[in-house]
């Protein structure tokens, strides 16, 4: 099995008729994914490489039946193609869209809540990944493998560097779920590592976070008490000078809070297996499983 | 985007919230007539993007304009050096002249995003005038924080909940609520990730003033807010780091002697990590972005070798959608071009990798090419310490 792309997975891409939404609507066909069509206002009734176009979300939902969208949609508008999915009653929506305004997103976190059943994977993350079944998003497929570490993560290229290291060492993965590098965001290390808790074919997992905010902290409070596998977790931004933004709007250590150490230190003390070399996150989970 | 305090507080009497009179003066003859209009006495203010300018004499009380003159000569200019700056500091460019207020009471009030909530969130404190992260650590009691819900907005309970914490009076609620009602309308119509009001003051005759202001605006909302833009101060960014914007390039400037050139932010601050692992330094953080073009390549290059305490270069790129052999002939063609005056190390990942690495090898140029992140990490460590011994 596998957490948030199944194979009854329907995916539709917002903003399909631009250079990047249509490469990666083509990506994730390629690799497997049912890819029921696109949205994009006053375009519809078109198609364009064997995709439908739909003009909104609704539309393309009561054509295809889609219940999951990948977001392309420029950073102003996001928030916009967000809400449009959520409210049309999509329920993994994953915004790859880097850049999104963040009181835009403070009021996409307030309408989430009314809708239990949805999920918001982003924005700015290169979305989720089920070896061999599927994926929403931008990741190349080819570096994964199919198995049964989870991988949650807030980067994108970093992520790939993990699952590179796993599969050269013959360990596949169940999901690679890349949360983000927002400061407010839809999904949080904690719902990602819930979702792997519950996930009876994942056995272990591999956590990266960065500097800035408390995400890591809380996850490491919630790890604690509730997360039954084991961890092997890395923190980027060890070496990150405080008050700068590093290339994420979310990495960033502000007032002397959110540094890399403080991260390690309360990941530690849940009994997490926190590595200081981004090159050891494979070797460490073979040594454990 | 950080912005100087005359700036904020245009901003901030466009939204009709009290602030001292006060403007940029460009002459010690503007800095005596101005101090001389405000009835002979003012503080003269250094603008810069830091805190602490008042300790690091960057902020002044004038007693006369005469003394105003002389003042505005000692920080028009100077090197302001405060914990906030770095060691280096920062050259005074603009000096502003303010008017002082009769002070009964000292508050502090800001609106920020909390990341914890995802909501915009309230700070406030009955200690004004010092660090809000030292009153945080000192007497946490004294500081009170409450979030905003964006489908309702700030509330007349939250209003009085925080003029209880100040302790006003019941005639000052009102101008509270006013106050802060406009702040908050502040940060959303400016789409702000920051405003902090430090001191908040209520004067002698009882109404209430922003002292000082600092404001941070989200660059990701900058697109939507043209007039804004206006507010950027090139002269408080370092050079590299403009000339690197311009290319889409993220760069940050560090002080370590191996350069890094790495697409993806997350993977860029793992190779610096990974650098210092080895025992030595990055000289930067450079995020190429996903697909690591060739022109985008040829202009990290140039900006990487400008840095002299750059002893060797680390190129981690892992290639993902975009093939390795197209990133090697693009990193072949950058060093061709741009010329490689330290060793490279190049690490290359992903679609096409063996490819990529023959490109490389076949090049006849002197990159060193390594087999996975230990591997860079530890051939360009000993690479700059060859070029250094």
């Amino acid at each position: 099995m596998s957490v948030l792309v199944t194979p009854s997975t329907r995916l539709i891409v917002q903003g399909i008729t631009g250079k990047e939404g249509l490469f990666h609507a083509k990506g994730c066909r390629d690799y497997g994914t049912n890819v029921v069509g696109g949205v994009t206002p006053g375009k519809g009734g078109t198609s364009i490489d064997g995709f439908d176009v739909y003009n909104s979300v609704e539309e393309a939902i009561s054509k295809t039946s889609a219940n999951a969208t990948m977001i392309f949609v420029p950073p102003l508008f996001a928030a916009d193609a967000i809400l449009e999915s959520l409210y049309a009653g999509i329920e993994v929506i994953v915004c790859i869209t880097e850049g999104v305004p963040v009181l835009d997103m403070v009021k996409v976190k307030r309408a989430l809540s009314d809708f239990p059943h949805s999920r918001l994977i982003g924005p700015n993350c290169p979305g989720v990944i089920s070896p061999g079944i599927g994926k929403i998003g931008i990741m190349p497929g080819s570096i994964h493998k199919q198995g049964n570490i989870g991988v949650v993560s807030r980067s994108g290229t970093l992520t790939y560097e993990a699952v590179g290291q796993l599969s050269a060492l013959g360990i596949g993965q169940s999901s690679c779920i890349g949360i983000g590098g927002d400061p407010v965001n839809g999904t949080s290390h904690i719902d990602a590592l819930s979702l792997f808790n519950q996930d009876k074919d994942t056995h272990a997992v591999i956590l990266i976070g960065e500097i800035g905010g408390t995400a890591e902290e809380e996850a490491a409070e919630w790890i604690k008490h509730h997360f039954k596998k084991p961890i092997v977790a890395f923190i980027a931004g060890q070496t990150a000078p405080p008050g700068r933004k590093m290339g994420h709007a979310g990495a960033i250590i502000s007032g002397g809070a959110g540094t890399a150490s403080s991260k390690m230190d309360a990941l530690k003390a849940a009994g997490v297996h926190v590595v200081e070399s981004p090159a050891e996150l494979g070797s460490t989970l073979q040594s454990l499983i | 985007m950080n912005i100087h305090e005359y700036q904020a507080k245009e901003l901030l009497r466009k939204f009709d919230i009290s602030t001292p009179n006060g403007q940029i003066v460009e002459s010690p003859e503007e800095a005596f007539f101005l101090t001389k209009s405000f009835g002979g006495t003012s503080i003269l203010k250094a603008q810069v993007h830091a805190g602490g300018r008042g300790k690091a004499g960057g902020v002044k009380f004038a007693r006369s304009p005469e003394e105003a003159k002389s003042l505005f000569n000692s920080i028009m200019g100077m090197t302001l050096i405060s914990p906030q700056t770095g060691p280096q500091g920062k050259i005074v460019r603009k000096v502003y002249i303010s008017d002082p207020v009769d002070i009964d009471r000292e508050f502090y009030l800001s609106i920020l995003v909390d990341r914890k909530t995802g909501r915009v969130a309230v700070i406030a404190s009955r200690e004004g005038g010092v660090e809000i992260e030292k009153v945080a650590h000192e007497t946490p009691d004294k500081i009170m924080t409450f979030t905003i819900d964006p489908a309702v907005g700030l509330t007349d309970f939250q209003i009085r909940k925080l003029a209880s914490l100040y302790g006003l009076d019941t005639p000052q609620v009102k101008s509270l609520k006013s106050f802060t009602s406009a702040l908050y309308k502040l940060f959303l119509e400016s789409d702000c990730s920051l405003v902090e009001i430090n001191p908040l003051v209520v004067t002698k005759q009882g109404s209430l003033v922003a002292l000082d202001a600092k404001i941070s605006l989200d660059d990701n909302a900058l697109g939507r807010h043209p007039d804004l833009l206006d507010y950027r101060d090139i002269n408080e960014e370092v050079i590299e780091e403009i000339e690197a914007s311009k290319y889409n390039l993220n760069f940050i400037k560090l002080n370590g002697s191996i350069g890094c050139m790495v697409n993806g932010a997350g993977l860029a601050m793992a190779t610096m990590d990974i650098i210092h692992f080895y025992g030595s330094e990055p000289a930067n953080f450079l995020d190429v972005g996903g697909g690591a073009s060739e022109n985008a390549v040829k202009n990290a290059f140039r900006i990487i070798l400008q840095d002299p305490q750059v002893k060797a270069v680390l190129i981690n790129i892992f290639g993902g959608i975009m093939r390795c052999d197209i990133v090697a002939s693009g990193i072949v063609k950058a060093a061709q071009e741009i010329g490689m005056k330290v060793p490279v190390v190049v690490r290359l990942e992903g679609t096409n990798v063996d490819k990529g690495k023959e490109i490389l090898k076949q090049s006849g140029l002197n990159l060193i090419v390594a087999d996975n992140l230990r591997d860079a990490a530890e051939k360009a460590v000993a690479a700059a310490k060859a070029t250094h011994d």
